[in-house]
């Protein structure tokens, strides 16, 4: 039973020979946070009934990272959530199952709240429609929005962010790749990569 | 993971942490307002039960539709078992309505694997979960003990499990002690000489756990201690000349939960015989771990129905 078949979409870690280019490096990636937190705030008028939810894996420590930068700013702690959409995936029929990760809804839960879903890469909008149809069994959220780190495009559903890092035109053969300090080791300094992908991208 | 879940041989340690780290989530929904996962939206699920039972059917059929399968029971009482089709008739006819999964229960040892093998031969796809065959397997109930205690005591690796009562019927004990030696704890099984099935000395050596009569001696060093159900309908045999016999000798009574270090889990599958091999002292102490095994139920068959029916199908993948 193979657990790391069934990666986010888009967010594959390179692989093969080709390291593909850097498109955001560590400084980058901070600076996209810190502008994603404040739009967030401006959006909303304050950190007021806002909830943030990231989706595993990476969207998790995005969400947090977004947290604290609202802290920072606004001086108020934002409760951060995490929302497994494994259950809720429409090509659970097409991989191998791979045990659900955690799904934490914070203590003051989710109904009438400005929930705001964190990921790193948007990409056919697949999963997020799934996180919709996750959110809706948890709650009803007054407002939801979408933060994601990028948009490499190619949509297969009528979905968009609300607030993009960075827009990254992409070819559909082209792997995106997202690493952070918090899931790809300490060591890891964050970044977002562009590669060929000798299999021609994710097969949806 | 294997097609089939008809023993505790159909899965690896690692199939075992991944049944437990999805049962880990699975746990969460039951105290979701809304218990619904849409895995298996759309799949059928058939539990086929030739043999009484009250949690394990409910169980499965919660599972079942916690993930949005439709569950149908079927029993043989009211069957046309009753009107004498033989079993291979009955499986052949209720996979033929276009059914997903079956989860059968039967009185006859080896069932579950013999209704795999008439459905291979039919290339069915469909996966076959055993839910108790006769006095062999019942890998559910071992897997979700494994995973109670687990939650309760961390990992079982040299943990020192027993595991006391009826062992000659009792098809908990074979899957659980394969369960937990898997997982590394050491297990001790105990029983009174008429109890303890035959040709044990060499199948422990074998399968490296330890054997006992004395209950006494074995509950102080005891990290959990599984009491099993005496099986009254199958006590005919004379293996015991008075239940009061029984419960002085082996009965985990007010006396025995002195002999326990503070706070050892206790463990029954149920249905319960208070009094018999429990008493109510030990059923319903802070450390009883009962209503946990009930809870934990859902939660791995919930585990098991998705791992087994939620990815591609055995003959999209491999071609079989």
């Amino acid at each position: 039973m193979p657990t790391h078949d069934q990666v986010p979409e888009g967010s594959a870690p390179v692989e093969s020979t080709d390291p593909g280019r850097i498109v955001l490096d560590s400084q980058d990636v901070t600076r996209a946070l810190t502008r994603i937190a404040h739009e967030i705030l401006e959006r909303n008028k304050s950190a007021e009934d806002l909830v943030l939810l990231g989706l595993p894996t990476r969207g998790v420590p995005l969400a947090k990272r977004i947290a604290e930068k609202i802290l920072a700013v606004e001086g108020t702690s934002v409760p951060v959530g995490e929302l497994d959409v494994t259950m809720y995936r429409d090509d659970l029929k097409s991989h191998p199952t791979r045990s659900p990760h955690k799904t934490v809804v914070p203590a003051g839960g989710i109904d009438g709240k400005t929930v705001v879903l964190v990921d790193d890469v948007l990409y056919s909008g697949r999963t997020i429609r799934a996180a919709l149809d996750a959110l809706s069994d948890l709650g009803r959220p007054a407002v939801v929005r979408l933060a994601v780190l990028v948009d490499r495009g190619h949509r297969e559903l009528p979905i968009r962010a609300d607030h993009v890092g960075k827009n990254l035109p992409s070819a559909r053969t082209e792997r995106v790749s997202v690493r952070l300090a918090e899931t790809d080791g300490p060591d890891c300094a964050d970044e977002v990569r562009i590669a060929t992908s000798i299999e021609g991208g994710r097969g949806a | 993971m294997k097609k089939h879940l008809l023993s505790i041989d159909d899965v690896t340690v690692d199939d075992i942490h991944a049944l437990f780290e999805t049962a880990a989530e699975m746990h969460d929904v039951q105290r979701r307002d809304v218990k619904k996962l849409p895995a298996l939206r759309g799949k059928t699920v058939i539990n086929l039960f030739f043999e009484d039972s009250t949690r394990t059917r409910s169980s499965f059929e919660i599972a079942g539709k916690w993930l949005s399968a439709d569950v149908i029971n079927l029993s043989a009482k009211g069957s046309s078992t009753s009107k004498g089709e033989s079993l291979r008739d009955t499986v052949l006819t209720v996979t033929a309505m276009g059914i997903d999964g079956l989860v059968m229960r039967h009185s006859a040892s080896g069932a579950a694997q013999q209704v795999a093998g008439w459905l291979r031969q039919e290339s069915s796809t469909i996966p076959v979960i055993n839910a108790g065959d006769g006095t062999h397997e019942h890998p559910t109930q071992a897997l979700l003990d494994a995973y109670t205690l687990t939650r309760r005591l961390g990992s079982l690796e040299g943990r020192h499990i027993a595991i006391v009562g009826d062992l000659t019927h009792s098809r908990v004990f074979r899957s659980g002690v394969k369960c937990l030696t898997k997982l590394g704890a050491e297990v001790t099984v105990v029983a009174p000489p008429t109890l303890m099935p035959s040709g044990i000395t060499a199948w422990s050596k074998d399968a490296g756990f330890a054997t006992s009569y004395d209950v006494d001696a074995v509950l102080p060093t005891a990290d959990a201690v599984m009491m099993l159900r005496v099986q009254k309908e199958r006590m005919s045999g004379g293996y015991f000349p008075t239940a009061r016999e029984y419960t002085v000798g082996y009965g985990l009574t007010r006396s025995r939960l002195g002999l326990l270090k503070e706070g050892t889990p206790i463990l029954h599958p149920g249905p319960m015989n208070r009094g018999l091999e429990i008493a109510p002292e030990a059923a319903d102490a802070a450390s009883s771990a009962v209503l946990d095994q009930v809870s934990a139920g859902v939660a791995i068959r919930m585990s098991v129905l998705y791992h087994l029916l939620a990815g591609p199908s055995a003959a999209a993948t491999t071609g079989e």
